[in-house]
């Protein structure tokens, strides 16, 4: 299983880095989200300096959607999905492979993002140890739960409307958690934060386990 | 010796039609079974039923000596569908894709190579992302990554559209080839004059059922003796459409299939030291070594391009066909339709 | 002429004219007796609370359905489960059946409960922990409710459906444990507990309240899933007919007559179309039944109408 999620992980990292969406296209809006905010909250008050966890990381949640779809959509293209029903691929081995590179792509942007939000809502990066964790915690919860939910709704035409109002909701959580631990470090109180960052932790194991389990069934569930 | 493929009173439900209505099919190994009726007759559904993509509901299914009513998954790795639908992605090169699901299937980097190469595409092609193919160099790719996962049975769905004359012969040098080798090879076309040719019999399809030789009532009216087994020589096989009819699919009534299109194809005299084809690529078909099958064609049934003598890639224009030997199948006993 | 076997039951000889039974009946009754009760003793003889006033007289109604949003929700997720391991209709339906009577259940708890936050609080709205998890469980449920809508075949429904189903507790249990530990964070000063202890004519009539809430409850997702039932029935494939009709078209195609299904085109005249490589014939693609709707109608249609869509898209 491991080995075909490699397999399908480098896969789907090949055609993004080939078609190049996610540089040219999921970076640039991104930092566009970062701006909006700063259009509609009025950046002379200090109100994004207060709310930067929390913009920081709405911004990663929609840019997620666009990723996440690009990966649910690399499946949906002519006979692919048949081919790997025909292949003999263990769904759980495809289901980790297409989280691992959604989850390399959000941590590229989150990467982009905190150059942003520094540069953009001068903001200063203290407590990286925690920063970094809840990083990795979130991104993994966020692509685990986010190919789950895709694959739901994989192939339907109303993909795009479908998929945020499943994976929002569900991602509450995830959002209320990392905006908090960012909080905490930001603060300087990096104690307060490591607990969101093991809730984050159970989320995306959760996640990544029913993922595995239940890829199966969807692949086959027509 | 068991059938690779039985379907007894086989329902296979497309939702909520049935597009299987009652399929009776017995194939051995090694032969090469065509299927042939109307759109809509279910030959699509029959094929795919086979891989176990599509369930059936009644009646028997057992492929490879699995069932599938119980496990349609067990066989999907054993099984190669080509389709209308390409299975490619866009975005990659044709060596890419080719490599991706040979190793999705687990098989050998050599084998992976070797399918390229049969297929011709081991040259510039290789390195070109498949959304820049044309449809027919797109349908060449598709078979490389079917020739790659060397399957026991071939699932061939129209098989020649899209194909110039020249890849057409490659892809019949290539079935001949495999079933030498101990495949077995299903396939639905509308290419009859062709397909025929090449096929060990025909199996009629229409509207979801087999239809068998005088049976009474009316599923007997599809016209004469279409239903017989098609004996053909060896020497037949592979080549002869070569000078012959136009490129383009013959369509043809139910009601006319019969021995006069059959009698027409073993009337052709087998054009296979082939004029070149003008136009088309360069397609090097590697001389085939017949493989005389000792009781038991093959090893494990599975057929193994990389058996075969190194492909010759500078293989001159000229050479299509004539070094396709005639292979000799003899331990294939075409069972008669059920 | 069709030889029904064994094991394609037939549709029930007697359709029923509606989801009524004389347990249903009897239930509709107590229930109704429940209502009265429970508004007599909630409006009129149960005292105003001390502190707020008639506005408590909402939690008579606000409590039970909160309650009972989360057993539709147990409900769902559970029927979703015995669906994954039985496959079977029936749990499909309670599932759905479930969700629906938790959304309505759910929205009347935020009405009521902002209804009495009003007078309390001065505001319809406060984003306290109970309050912000009860409102993304009505998005959770809109969801749900909204994928089961989509206009699928039920094959390609019911996996998805159940598996999201599957989630709808799990996610409900995260949503409202990290609400519930970041609002308190936050507390305010008044504590604003949507329940409040209380005891005497006070607690009679909340008892009343959630005992005329569980019959009500339990005679809705009866009749609920008796309707879903009806319709999954209606919809249901008769094999054998389909077959039959099947058949009939094919001896009509061979003898090259148009058959009296009245099929289209696409039948006895195939061999003269060129369909080409470029046809759509990816049955088991998803394209494959959305393409064919008049196949995947939930009505009773014959299957004979839906043949000429559908032999159009195989070969």
């Amino acid at each position: 299983m491991w080995r075909d999620a490699v397999l399908v992980a480098r896969r789907d990292l090949r055609i993004e880095l080939r078609s190049r969406v996610a540089i040219s296209q999921v970076g640039p809006f991104a930092v566009l989200v970062l701006m909006l905010f700063a259009f509609a909250l009025d950046p002379d008050r200090g109100v994004l300096d207060r709310a930067t966890a929390g913009l920081y990381w709405v911004a990663v949640l929609f840019s997620g959607l666009l990723a996440l779809g690009r990966s649910a959509a690399i499946d949906e293209a002519d006979g692919v999905r048949e081919g790997l029903r025909m292949s003999g691929l263990e769904p759980g081995g495809v289901f980790l492979g297409k989280a691992a590179a959604v989850a390399a792509q959000l941590l590229a942007l989150e990467v982009l993002l905190g150059a942003g939000v520094v540069v953009l809502y001068d903001a200063e990066p203290a407590g990286p140890l925690l920063l970094v964790a809840t990083c990795l915690a979130a991104t993994a919860a966020v692509a685990g739960a986010g190919t789950l939910y895709g694959a739901l709704v994989a192939g339907l035409r109303v993909r795009e409307t479908m998929l945020p109002l499943l994976l929002l909701p569900a991602l509450a959580p995830v959002l209320i958690g990392a905006t908090r631990a960012f909080e905490a470090a930001l603060d300087g109180v990096p104690a307060d934060g490591w607990p969101w960052c093991g809730l984050l932790a159970a989320f995306a194991v959760l996640y990544s386990v029913a993922g595995a389990l239940a890829y199966g069934a969807l692949l086959e569930g027509q | 010796m068991k059938p690779v493929v039985h379907l007894s009173a086989a329902v296979a439900l497309l939702g909520r039609f049935p597009a299987l209505a009652g399929i009776d099919l017995d194939v051995a190994r090694g032969e090469i079974v065509l299927l042939r009726g109307p759109n809509g007759a279910g030959k699509t559904t029959l094929l795919r039923a086979c891989a176990g993509l599509v369930p059936v509901v009644r009646g028997e299914a057992v492929v490879l000596g699995r069932d599938l009513r119980r496990h349609p998954r067990a066989i999907r790795r054993r099984v190669g569908l080509l389709g209308h639908v390409t299975g490619l992605h866009d975005d990659l090169t044709v060596g890419e894709n080719v490599r991706f699901w040979g190793r999705a299937a687990r098989t050998e980097p050599a084998d992976v190579e070797a399918a390229l190469a049969l297929t011709g595409l081991d040259g510039r092609l290789r390195d070109v992302p498949v959304a820049e193919l044309s449809a027919g160099q797109r349908r060449r790719t598709s078979l490389a990554c079917l020739l790659a996962r060397r399957p026991e049975l071939w699932l061939l769905d129209e098989p020649h559209a899209g194909l110039d004359a020249g890849a057409r012969d490659q892809l019949d040098a290539l079935v001949v080839q495999a079933v030498g080798q101990g495949a077995t090879v299903l396939m639905a076309s509308h290419e009859l004059d062709r397909a025929q040719a090449l096929a060990h019999r025909v199996v009629d399809l229409v509207a979801g059922r087999t239809i068998t030789p005088g049976a009474t009532g009316a599923g007997a009216d599809v016209g004469g003796a279409d239903a017989d087994r098609v004996d053909v020589e060896p020497a037949d096989v592979g080549g002869a459409d070569v000078g012959g009819a136009d490129a383009d699919r013959v369509d043809v009534e139910p009601a006319d299939v019969g021995g006069a299109d059959v009698s027409a194809a073993a009337d052709r005299a087998p054009d296979l030291a082939g004029a070149p084809v003008p136009g088309a690529e360069p397609v090097p078909v590697p001389p085939v070594e017949p493989v005389p099958p000792a009781g038991r064609p093959g090893t494990e049934g599975a057929p193994s391009p990389a058996s075969v003598a190194t492909p010759d890639v500078e293989a001159s224009p000229a050479a299509p066909g004539a070094e396709v030997s005639p292979v000799a199948a003899p331990g294939v006993e075409p069972s008669h339709v059920a | 002429m069709t030889i029904v076997s064994p094991e394609t039951p037939t549709a029930s000889p007697d359709a029923p004219t509606g989801t009524g039974s004389p347990a249903t009946r009897v239930l509709g009754g107590l229930a109704l007796a429940a209502v009265a009760l429970a508004a007599l003793y909630g409006l009129v003889w149960s005292p105003a609370d001390v502190e707020m006033q008639d506005s408590v007289r909402l939690m008579y109604v606000h409590v039970p359905a909160a309650v009972f949003t989360y057993v539709g929700c147990v409900i769902t997720t559970v029927a979703s489960i015995m669906w994954l391991r039985k496959r079977t209709a029936g749990w499909d339906v309670l599932a759905g059946a479930g969700a629906e009577l938790a959304l309505v259940l759910v929205i009347l708890t935020l009405a009521t409960g902002s209804l009495w936050g009003r007078p309390t609080w001065g505001t319809y709205w406060t984003w306290d922990a109970r309050l912000t998890s009860t409102a993304l469980l009505a998005v959770l449920l809109t969801g749900y409710l909204a994928l089961r809508r989509l206009d699928l075949d039920p094959d390609a429904r019911s996996p998805r459906v159940a598996i999201l189903g599957l989630l709808l507790v799990p996610n409900a249990i995260l949503v409202s444990r990290s609400v519930e530990w970041w609002r308190s964070l936050h507390q305010r000063a008044t504590v604003t507990t949507l329940d409040p202890q209380i005891d005497g004519d006070l607690l009679v009539a909340l008892m009343c309240g959630f005992l005329a809430m569980a019959l009500v409850f339990v005679w809705l997702l009866v009749h609920r899933f008796r309707v879903g039932w009806l319709e999954h029935q209606a919809g249901r494939l008769d094999l054998d007919q389909a077959l039959a009709d099947r058949r009939a078209e094919g001896r009509a195609a061979v003898a090259g007559t148009a058959p009296d299904t009245g099929t289209g085109p696409g039948t006895g005249t195939g061999p003269g179309e060129d369909t080409g490589p470029g046809e759509d014939t990816g049955p088991g693609e998803d394209t494959g039944p959305a393409a064919s709707p008049p196949a995947s109608s939930g009505t009773g249609a014959a299957p004979a109408p839906a043949a000429p869509a559908a032999t159009e898209v195989t070969a």
